[in-house]
């Protein structure tokens, strides 16, 4: 697995030197080299943000499997979960800063909150979250981080630092922390279920777009969710997992695959009743919007990306493959990479519809036509953000007791002292 | 930044009438003096379009961006345009569509920092300063009345940015210079009604500029006023209106 954290080093590094030039561009000449505008004024930047705070709402409600329900064959990744559940988080709220119009005035968002608009609850619900997980996170780690204080390497003068003085190892330490672990994993489903369900109530709410205004919208987010975040949960643990090549870890990675399939297929059965009524419709503009995901110029989107590589092959790979560990990772990667396209398919196509007869040649010019596809800056900030996240959980993996070495021996010498 | 905003001093303007019958635009111009002389709360601005006289020559959609200084893509008032039927029984239809500034606005809830709201005369006004450009009331608008300002130039990849497109504009009675990269650049932008030029006396660019007379404005709290009489024409109607939005913009067909 080295190697593996090798390529993704390499990776991150080359997608954050290329994807700079996005950044500069954003920064340096605002909104103008982009594709979306007014009929279509959503584009790339908003499908990753909700695709980036879905995948952190899955990877935290697969940490709540383990600290609030106590499924052991899950205990060793809880950490994992949660931190990866805090540098997308990160991240996404990264994408949607650097969408809005005018960032600098981002704090409005919590002086004059208009609590009637979905939006303005989730600025709350964000930062509820988001302190919930960096204290979940650090009682997670405490008890591992008492223990490297004494260590002598950067490691060890970081987790003296965070550790805030706390170094008790003991036994007992421990035992209160898991009881906090739960209180606050506790708290943080029914507030992730909130916030991302929020997420999904956004679009659902918008009664001037048929494709989006449906019950079925906030559910399909929460299972997306989940399915995300199970999925690449499912390969990080296998690349990077606590005690890489033992049986237990085995378990684990099969487990997750295991809960990866069971959302993928309820994920399946929702957007089968999605569609089918949606398309089944006699009266035609209601099924435009889905008559563009399927047999529109991005068709490919669905049917290669999302069906073949996001649903069939992680399928045969899980059900063909169902003892096997990397199989089990290799569908996590493929579901966690393509869902992203579901997530595009969301936004992009409930706007690109024509909300009225005769508009689309009406008056024309940059951001005033239906058809959308991201601008070379779109995808080199996406892809910029996307890579700082691989690397600051690389060096969280590193510099952090994540997943640390050894556990179980560490573990074993604090029984016996 | 500094603050580049005036206020406008508030004056009436009056056209003398000719001989002979009053031209509408007179008519509506003294309907407007005597709306102005009520409280803001006592206005209820409507706009009619008659579009049996509308011929699509779009003057009202230009007028508009003249007016506004609207960069590329921002369109307050397009004019909607179908083809009905098949040569020889073919005909044209012409729609201007400006903000209905409705009476239930679908895109006033949706706004998380309360930027958009409905004032007492009707008009649906956005603050520049308030606006953080998230663009999810342009989603939530049925009529896609709603444009996003990107901060594009007209003259941009050529040698200079002409004057033209450095001036600043007057909406809503402040003064907007975009060329610093300031508001509404970043913002959600609509039409107004031309409220910058209501408070003047001035009635909106559209219609003055209309040459077939196809648009009509007005007051109608004011059973006197022109707007009053078209809209209990028999062949009125407004656009989407199973869905409640109550449009403020009528059409004659």
């Amino acid at each position: 697995m080295k190697t593996f954290e090798r390529i993704l080093w390499l990776v991150a590094i080359l997608g954050f030197i290329i994807g700079a030039y996005g950044l500069y561009d954003r920064v340096v000449n605002g909104h103008v080299n982009v594709s979306y505008g007014s009929y279509i004024p959503w584009g790339l930047w908003v499908g990753a943000y909700i695709y980036l705070i879905g995948v952190s709402a899955g990877a935290f409600l697969i940490s709540a499997l383990v600290y609030v329900f106590g499924i052991q064959k899950l205990a060793n990744i809880g950490k994992l979960a949660l931190f990866t559940a805090v540098i997308t988080l990160g991240l996404a709220m990264f994408s949607i800063f650097l969408d809005l119009g005018h960032p600098e005035r981002a704090w409005r968002m919590i002086l004059r909150t208009n609590f009637r608009s979905m939006m303005g609850w989730m600025i709350w619900l964000y930062s509820a979250y988001f302190i919930l997980l960096i204290v979940e996170l650090w009682f997670a780690l405490r008890g591992d981080l008492a223990r490297w204080s004494t260590r002598q390497d950067i490691s060890g003068a970081i987790a003296r630092v965070l550790s805030f003085g706390k170094r008790d190892a003991s036994a007992e330490a421990a035992a209160r922390d898991k009881r906090i672990l739960r209180v606050l994993g506790s708290i943080g489903v029914p507030l992730a279920i909130a916030f991302h369900g929020g997420v999904g109530a956004l679009f659902g709410v918008v009664g001037a777009r048929p494709y989006w205004n449906t019950g079925l919208t906030p559910i399909m987010f929460l299972i997306g969710a989940l399915l995300s975040g199970g999925a690449l949960l499912t390969f990080v643990t296998w690349v990077f997992g606590p005690n890489r090549g033992s049986a237990e870890h085995q378990e684990t990675v099969l487990l997750l695959g295991k809960i990866t399939l069971g959302l993928l297929l309820l994920d399946v059965l929702l957007e089968w009743a999605e569609y089918s009524i949606g398309l089944y419709s006699a009266i035609p503009s209601d099924a435009a919007s889905m008559e563009l995901v399927l047999f529109g110029p991005y068709w490919w989107a669905f049917w290669i990306f999302h069906i073949g590589l996001g649903v069939l092959v992680p399928v045969t790979l899980l059900v063909l493959f169902r003892n096997s560990s990397w199989a089990a990772a290799l569908a996590g990667l493929f579901i966690a990479f393509t869902f992203f396209t579901v997530r595009l398919n969301i936004v992009i196509p409930g706007l690109a519809v024509p909300e009225l007869e005769g508009l689309r040649n009406a008056f024309t010019g940059p951001g005033l036509d239906f058809d959308y596809f991201p601008t070379l800056t779109e995808w080199l900030l996406q892809i910029w953000i996307i890579s700082a996240g691989v690397l600051a959980f690389l060096i969280g993996y590193r510099l952090l007791p994540i997943v640390p070495e050894r556990q179980t021996a560490l573990s074993a010498e604090t029984a016996r002292e | 930044m500094p603050d580049t905003r005036e206020k406008q001093q508030v004056q009436f303007i009056v056209a003398e009438p000719a001989e002979g019958a009053p031209d509408p635009l007179i008519r509506m111009q003294e309907d407007l003096k005597r709306a102005l002389q009520k409280p803001v709360e006592q206005r209820r601005w409507v706009m009619v379009i008659d579009l049996r006289k509308c011929v699509g020559c779009s003057a009202c959609t230009i007028a508009c961006v003249a007016e506004n200084k609207l960069p590329p893509g921002v369109v307050y008032r397009p004019v909607l345009e179908e083809e009905i039927g098949t040569y020889p029984n073919v005909t044209r239809r012409f729609v201007p569509r400006p903000c209905m500034q409705c009476d239930n606005p679908p895109c006033v809830p949706v706004c998380p920092v309360n930027a958009t709201f409905k004032r007492p005369d009707g008009i649906v006004e956005i603050d520049y300063e308030q606006c953080i450009g998230c663009r999810y009331c342009i989603t939530a608008c049925p009529y896609s009345a709603r444009t996003f300002d990107n901060g594009r130039y007209y003259s941009s990849h050529t040698p200079a940015l002409q004057p033209y497109e450095q001036l600043a504009n007057f909406e809503y009675g402040e003064t907007w210079d975009r060329s610093q990269g300031d508001s509404p650049i970043g913002n959600a932008r609509k039409c107004h009604f031309c409220l910058h030029r209501l408070n003047v006396g001035m009635l909106p660019a559209c219609v003055t500029t209309c040459i077939g007379a196809a648009t009509y404005f007005g007051d109608a709290n004011d059973p006197d006023s022109l707007v009053s009489e078209l809209i209990a024409s028999p062949n009125v109607m407004r656009l989407k209106e199973e869905m409640g939005t109550q449009p403020k913009v009528y059409y004659l067909t």
